[in-house]
């Protein structure tokens, strides 16, 4: 029978005249092995779809959608492009001549007719008015009477809104008259057009968003290294402890998740304010005076305090999680070899104990970056971070373009620092847990 | 041994005792002299003490009480790092973020050794383990036995005059182990350094030992040279955990001199060797090694001799395991030659076992 099947299936490859490898039944290896796996490629990929499906609808799409808000200028354009038409070859100097102001008439006359939802005037103030305070007031006044107007329309326009005088006001309708810009990310560095229109610092009262940079930077850097400082030694003891001990002391330190972020801040508040239970300690201990209670709350020692607190277990985790797979036999090795306990914790233990710090650093270190509800509660005027200034432009200002460009250089910024961080110490020795 | 040997007592455990959560003691009384230059093996099962005795010794556990000397100095309240004790640990513990040079340098950096002198010295420990190509290695790029070796090298280093090894080929397979075995025994003589050694393997302990210590239950049950050991157990335990042991059980019946006659449970009377037994009418065990037994022809001139009948036979190449029913024993054990007698035994066979006094030893009843 045996025999039988070998002559058969010798007889098969020798007419084939290949040296295909086929299996018993005939068909080639390649093509039953990929069969075989179809199906399992298949399950794989099924599994994985809702999650690949939930990741784009809630995270790369906004994503892109905000990075698109961020250059996206089309309010103009829209509105009047017979008028920059007509502008196309102004100086940019004086005020643009009366064909210019017709265009404008003309665009303006023609927005009216459209139905009341589909008018582009509305935008176009609200984009001027990023750029020029009363813009807005000056796009809308002139647009509701711009049918009464008569040639010359020059007179008609500055008389209806001062602002029309203004060659600035013009410049700047000339200058955003394109899909696209760059205005967003001007402001968000602290920077202006200038009447030549190149790019300028804003006065040394008007800038903000940079040194606002720079502290949420510094302030994720201290809370990082708090984090550290105080998440080191819990987690090495927690990785001594017997395991039942050890899940208490974890619970301590989950706490803060699991306690409501309104509780956890009425907390803080409770403890930290200038009558709070902390000051007033002080006070009748005599520590301080009555009038030189500490301010730790409002500023950005509250913003410190907090964050440290709520991320503490982002920090202990990866470190618990590498520290409990350092054997005690290390340890024991290097001091029966002669290296008292401080050399022998800072030659054999701490160097295996990096990729938790790593982990657990830019763990913290991303998360505090943009942090917004912290610092919003107790953060004060000075604890302020970016994405509290984000928030402001998103809800107060409206200004979802400026918000937009923060948003997109805050993402940036932490995807820069992460490839840094790569390049020098290297994501796969990453331990998360 | 000998008490007029002035390095008798390099390393002396005192009425030593050891308990972890103040209930149960895990060390009981623990007397235990080694000395300069000698290879003492702990030998027991596991669970036995011996790592404790060990961690004692290097100072990672603390004695509950008694007292522990190195070199004639109390050394209870030495910490580990000032005993300059060299340990090779089970798992091996080579840093795992160090080469393997470096983890041979470590111990003579802490020192405070200069440059040159390190690196001397490193070179001379790895050609001695047969490793001096492997310096710019990490740990996790060499094998077990590899490991093993660079462990041992970074234990001796440092020219200790104390090395403890705690299982230290547990990891290794059968091949590996002997071949180390041997290796270990050779620096031993060569560096004549003293080396306290523990394991559960007593083929390992015979081989390797000047001194074996057998542990059970937190106490040394005997203390003496491998051969003696075997030959000359002194109590149930040590004759059971060493080597191959038949065991009868029975309860004296006369004692004359240094020999006694056992009555056993079935009504056969053994005599044997008087090593253990308080007096007449006590329970006691024999104990019996299964080359020490004669089958078949000349059983009948030994003091002790009976019929016996085969049960099995395992073939085994160079001898034949015959078990036997002996005095209403079915676990009795004989070893015959792989010759024409051997060969022609048959199950259900009965046939005469005898042995002499000497061989037998009546011990504690356990
Ligand atoms: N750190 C410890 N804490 C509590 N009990 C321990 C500890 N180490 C060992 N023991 C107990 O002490 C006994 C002896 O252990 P050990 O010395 O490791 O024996 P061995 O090395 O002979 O196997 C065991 O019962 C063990 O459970
Ligand atoms: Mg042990």
């Amino acid at each position: 029978m045996a025999q039988a099947d070998a002559t058969m299936m010798g007889g098969a490859g020798a007419s084939s005249g290949t040296e295909k490898l086929v299996t018993a039944e005939g068909v080639p290896l390649k093509r039953a092995l990929e069969r075989a796996q179809r199906r399992r490629k298949l399950m794989a990929f099924a599994l994985v779809v809702p999650l690949l499906a939930f990741i784009l609808t809630v995270f790369v799409f906004p994503i892109a959608q905000m990075m698109w808000l961020s250059v996206k200028n089309d309010q103009i354009v829209n509105a009047i492009p017979r008028t920059l038409e007509e502008l196309r070859d102004w100086d940019g100097r004086e005020l643009p001549d009366e064909a210019v102001f017709a265009a404008l008439h003309a665009d303006l006359m023609e927005d009216l007719e459209r139905p009341r939802r589909e008018q582009a005037t509305g935008p176009m103030g609200i984009r001027l008015n990023y750029e020029l305070s009363a813009a807005r007031s000056a796009v809308s006044r002139t647009a509701r009477a711009a049918s009464g107007f008569e040639a010359p329309y020059k007179e008609a326009f500055i008389d209806a809104h001062r602002l029309w005088g203004d060659p600035e006001l013009w410049r700047i309708i000339k200058r955003e008259g394109r899909p696209l810009t760059a205005s967003y990310y001007v402001a968000a560095l602290d920077r202006q057009y200038d009447e030549d229109g190149r790019i300028v610092q804003r006065d040394e009262n008007r800038r903000i968003y940079v040194s606002l940079f720079g502290r949420t930077l510094m302030l994720s850097v201290i809370i990082t290294g708090m984090t550290f400082l105080l998440g080191f030694p819990i987690a090495f003891y927690m990785s001594i402890l017997p395991m039942r001990h050890a899940n208490l002391l974890m619970i301590c330190v989950l706490l803060p998740f699991w306690t409501s972020l309104l509780v956890r801040t009425s907390a803080w508040i409770v403890l930290l304010q200038q009558q709070g239970v902390i000051n007033t300690g002080l006070v009748t201990l005599g520590i301080i005076d009555d009038e030189n209670r500490l301010s730790m709350i409002y500023n950005m020692t509250g913003t410190i305090i907090a964050m440290t607190h709520i991320l503490l277990p982002f920090m202990v985790l990866p470190l618990y999680s590498v520290m409990r797979t350092i054997p005690p036999s290390y340890m024991r090795a290097a001091k029966s070899l002669g290296a008292t306990p401080w050399t022998a914790f800072r030659r054999v233990y701490f160097p295996q104990t990096l990729p938790g710090i790593g982990a657990g650093g830019v763990l913290v270190f991303i998360i505090s970056i943009g942090y917004y509800i912290t610092p919003a509660l107790v953060g004060g005027q000075s604890g302020r971070m970016i994405s509290n200034e984000i928030a402001r432009h998103i809800q107060q200002s409206l200004n979802w373009g400026l918000a937009a460009a923060l948003g997109t250089m805050l993402l940036v910024g932490v995807l820069a620092l992460y490839w840094l961080y790569n390049r020098l110490v290297g994501a796969d020795s990453l331990k998360l847990g | 041994m000998s008490d007029s040997s002035p390095d008798d007592g390099f390393v002396t455990f005192d009425r030593v005792q050891k308990s972890y959560d103040g209930e149960t003691l895990v060390v009981k009384d623990l007397n235990l002299s080694i000395g300069r230059g000698e290879f003492m093996t702990m030998l027991g099962p596991s669970g036995s003490g011996k790592t404790t005795c060990l961690m004692m010794l290097a100072g990672f556990e603390t004695a509950t009480s008694g007292e522990i000397t190195l070199g004639g100095n109390p050394i209870n309240s030495v910490p580990p790092h000032k005993r300059g004790i060299g340990m090779v640990f089970q798992n091996y513990a080579l840093f795992p973020h160090m080469t393997v040079g470096e983890n041979l340098s470590f111990p003579l950096e802490v020192r405070g050794m200069g440059k040159s002198e390190r690196e001397q010295k490193v070179k001379r420990a790895l050609d001695m383990v047969q490793m001096g190509n492997f310096a710019g290695r990490r740990p996790a790029q060499l094998s077990g036995g590899q490991q093993q070796r660079i462990a041992l090298a970074r234990a001796l280093v440092f020219e200790p005059d104390l090395v403890l090894m705690d299982e230290p080929l547990g990891a290794l397979d059968k091949n590996l182990r002997e071949r180390m075995q041997y290796e270990i025994k050779h620096i031993h003589e060569s560096l004549g350094v003293t080396v306290v050694y523990v394991t559960h393997d007593q083929t390992e302990a015979l081989t390797m030992s000047d001194n074996v210590a057998v542990f059970d239950d937190g106490r040394i049950q005997q203390l003496a040279p491998p051969a003696v050991l075997y030959e000359k157990p002194d109590n149930a335990f040590v004759a059971a955990f060493i080597g191959e042991n038949n065991t009868l059980r029975g309860k004296v019946d006369a004692i004359d001199g240094s020999t006694c006659s056992v009555r056993l449970d079935n009504g056969s009377v053994v005599k044997a060797l008087r090593v253990n037994v308080e007096g007449t009418g006590v329970q006691s065990t024999l104990s019996l090694r299964p080359e020490r037994v004669v089958l078949g022809e000349g059983a009948a001139e030994r003091p002790n001799s009976f019929e016996a009948e085969v049960l099995e036979l395992i073939y085994l190449g160079d001898h034949i395991r015959v078990r036997m029913n002996v005095c209403g024993d079915d676990e009795f054990i004989v070893k015959v030659p792989n010759n024409a007698d051997g060969r022609d035994m048959k199950v259900g066979q009965k046939a005469p076992v005898g042995w002499s006094i000497e061989d037998c030893r009546a011990l504690d009843p356990s």
